[in-house]
């Protein structure tokens, strides 16, 4: 009995001896070549895997900075600490980058002040109803509410209001533009971080569709423009745009007379929400 | 010849007694047309006409715009009010001409002029019913001169004309049958003509037969031609498993009818085909089934490209309180509208007027896996898996499994216990792939 599992432990003891030597000299024949870069490049990105780079997860974008495909600064959302850190291990420079851009939504026309064409009973996601006659908001730019952007969000930053709109906190949004390219509407557009002044409106529509459709839209009536200096918010069919390279000052959120124009200042997101809910009547 | 099996399908309530004894009435015209530029598949035509303008009835008011497109014509004549984005029956805003009728409803010159047969051939023939406007009425409106156009390698042997009419409530096609079986069998006799094949086949399901006998009578004489009574099934109709149920013939994933050396043209297009080469007469009206429970009283009408369902209701006798739901098209396929202010356009085979006790809301479930969807499917297709994957954002994995080749006939969510809106699934899908393709050029 005894003997019969000895047996059994040495052919065992010996099979992994023999293996375990095949195996180092195969470790060393057939060994690959890996730039040791490539790990510590990939340490130090944010690891979230969102692709928003275009390179396959950050293992890809890290191959693509140590074989020089890519930049040290090609991380949209590691921001100006992995730039840096990246370049150091390259052994490269990094001057820093430009403004840190997060997304924000064009749009503030929820449910209780934009009205409905009709009942929507389908799938529940942007896309799908924008397929049906443009989605049941009578503004046909609007945001349809279904959260296809917080779907697509890696990091969480997206909240849908209930009132059926999509907010983006700033603070946790790191610029990948994911929920750019999601967006039926194309209405979330990347604005700078440190900017405060934005135009909450992507309706194109002349000033009576637009009023009619939505107690927030632009209605083009250039109010802002003339009260900037020129060129810092231009017309755009219809529409009031702002130029983020021009300074704009704050009191131009009290020209507009659709409320259209808010102020938002860094960490009062919360403050923000609450605010809108309020501001157009609803149950905050 | 009685025909009928292709894998699948579903039996809806047919409900087409409320309309089928209705002979078709021509409504007088109304107090504006919108036309829209975009009246069939492929690409839209482009407008000749501005603000202002004066047209005849069968002007052009929009030219082609490419080979797989159609002109435009004025159903009527009188003043162009303008040319701006109107709600469509379709889906987004649509570049549309409104027409305020002058009453007089002149021709313009050259329309409605009897033609000889004279220096008639092919191309010819061809040519004037790319002229006519000549689009699929069955609903897909896809251009009927381009159906006409296979390929020389492509040996063409049947016929088939489609009085299937499946879709549940519509009875335009069968109106067409009963009422103008000549022009229809004359313009088969010309597309026959102009692909060159000797075997024409009338399908109509069994529940029709009026136009069964009808038809039958109207093709003795002639040579060439079959009556297919077809079995009673949804979707007979649609043209690949038309093609199986009577030929035995199955269309390549991918294919087209031309593939298996077949052409599918719908009654109605045959009868306007026929109008515009004998006639001169462009596509500028048709016949639409106005019925459902919630019309007062359900017609087959004769109304001119443009009407408003507002002024086709109207001519109805309007709605009973509780209507609650409008359908272009039938319940099957067609989508439902949110603005009476659309226009009709050339697939316009009816509208379909539901009471708010026919009418369901339903939450979509999840897939319990049943697998009552893959039994219907008449493509052989997975709905199921693919509403899964597309729930999932997997558009890779449902173009691997086909669904490019989904019909949107609509069989899986009819039967489907969990309520899943799977056709919309598969058209936002379709959309994200096919917009996909286009990014990658």
């Amino acid at each position: 009995m005894l003997s019969a599992m000895l047996n059994a432990i040495y052919v065992l003891a010996a099979l992994a001896l023999v293996a375990s030597f095949g195996l180092a000299i195969a470790a060393r024949i057939f060994a690959v070549e890996t730039d040791p870069r490539i790990e510590r490049v990939e340490e130090a990105l944010p690891g979230v895997n969102c692709g928003a780079c275009g390179f396959p997860g950050c293992s890809g974008l890290a191959k693509a900075i140590v074989e020089e495909k890519a930049g040290v600064a090609d991380c949209p959302v590691g921001g100006e600490n992995t730039a840096s850190a990246v370049a150091e291990i390259m052994g490269l420079s990094f001057a820093g980058g430009g403004e840190k851009m997060v997304a924000m939504v064009l749009c503030r026309g929820d449910d209780e002040v934009a009205s409905k064409r009709f009942y929507y009973n389908g799938v529940s996601d942007c896309s799908s109803a924008a397929l049906i006659f443009g989605g049941d908001k009578s503004c046909s730019y609007g945001c349809l509410g279904l959260g296809t952007c917080a779907g697509a969000c890696p990091f969480g930053a997206i909240e849908m209001l209930p009132s059926g709109l999509a907010l983006i906190d700033p603070e946790k949004c790191t610029g990948c533009t994911k929920c750019v390219d999601s967006c039926p509407k194309g209405i979330i557009k990347m604005v700078p971080a440190s900017r405060t002044v934005h135009i909450l409106c992507s309706s194109h529509d002349k000033g009576g569709v637009a009023r009619k459709a939505c107690k927030t839209a632009c209605i083009g009536c250039q109010k802002c423009v003339k009260a900037v200096p020129e060129g810092a918010i231009v017309m755009d069919n219809f529409l009031a745009v702002i130029n983020y390279d021009m300074e704009i000052p704050e009191e131009v959120a009290d020209e507009c007379p659709m409320n259209t124009i808010v102020v938002r200042r860094q960490g009062d997101l919360a403050a923000t929400s609450v605010d809108m809910q309020t501001a157009v009547g609803g149950d905050a | 010849m009685s025909k009928g099996a292709f894998f699948g399908g579903v039996h809806p309530s047919y409900n087409k007694d409320m309309a089928s004894g209705q002979a078709v009435i021509e409504m007088p015209l109304p107090k504006e047309l919108i036309v829209y530029f975009s009246q069939n598949l492929g690409a839209p035509s482009n407008p000749v006409v501005k603000k202002g303008d004066e047209v005849k009835k069968g002007q052009v008011i929009g030219e082609s715009g490419g080979f797989v497109s159609t002109p435009v014509h004025a159903p009527t004549s009188g003043v162009v009010k303008t040319v701006e984005n109107r709600p469509s029956p379709v889906g987004a805003d649509m570049i549309a001409a409104v027409i305020v009728p002058d009453g007089l409803d002149e021709w313009v010159e050259g329309c409605n002029v009897e033609r000889g047969s004279t220096g008639l051939n092919r191309e010819k023939i061809k040519g004037l019913i790319h002229d006519g406007g000549i689009v699929g009425m069955g609903g897909a409106t896809f251009p009927t001169h381009v159906k006409l156009s296979p390929p020389p390698d492509k040996k063409m042997d049947t016929l088939i004309i489609n009085g299937a009419e499946c879709e549940p409530y519509l009875t335009a096609d069968h109106r067409v049958m009963l009422e103008d079986a000549e022009s229809v069998l004359d313009g088969a006799a010309l597309f026959a003509g102009v692909i060159d094949v000797k075997n024409i086949v009338i399908a109509i399901e069994k529940n029709k037969p009026d136009a069964i006998i009808t038809m039958q009578r109207a093709i003795a004489g002639r040579s060439g031609f079959t009556v297919a009574e077809m079995d009673v099934i949804y979707p007979q109709g649609a043209e690949k498993q038309l093609i199986y149920a009577i030929t035995g013939r199955k269309v390549p994933a991918g294919g087209l009818p031309m593939d298996v050396g077949v052409l599918v043209q719908n009654v109605g297009t045959a009868a306007a085909a026929y109008e515009m080469i004998r006639y001169n007469r462009p596509l500028i009206q048709r016949v639409v089934t106005v019925t459902g429970s919630g019309i007062k009283h359900p017609k087959n009408v004769l109304a001119r490209v443009g009407t408003k369902f507002s002024d086709l209701i109207e001519f109805c006798g309007g709605v009973h309180g509780d209507t609650a739901k409008l359908i272009n098209g039938g319940p099957m396929m067609g989508i439902a509208q949110h603005s009476l202010d659309a226009g009709m356009t050339k697939g316009t085979s009816g509208l379909v007027l539901l009471r708010e006790d026919e009418v369901g809301q339903f939450v979509s479930d999840p897939c319990i896996r049943c697998g009552n969807c893959l039994d219907v499917c008449p493509m052989t297709l997975n709905p199921s898996a693919l509403s899964i994957f597309i729930e999932r954002m997997r558009f890779d994995d449902a173009e691997e499994y086909n669904l490019m080749d989904c019909i949107e006939c609509g069989c899986c969510a009819y039967v489907c216990p969990s309520k899943r809106p799977m056709v919309h699934h598969f058209r936002r899908a379709k959309a994200e792939i096919r917009n996909k393709a286009k990014k990658a050029g």
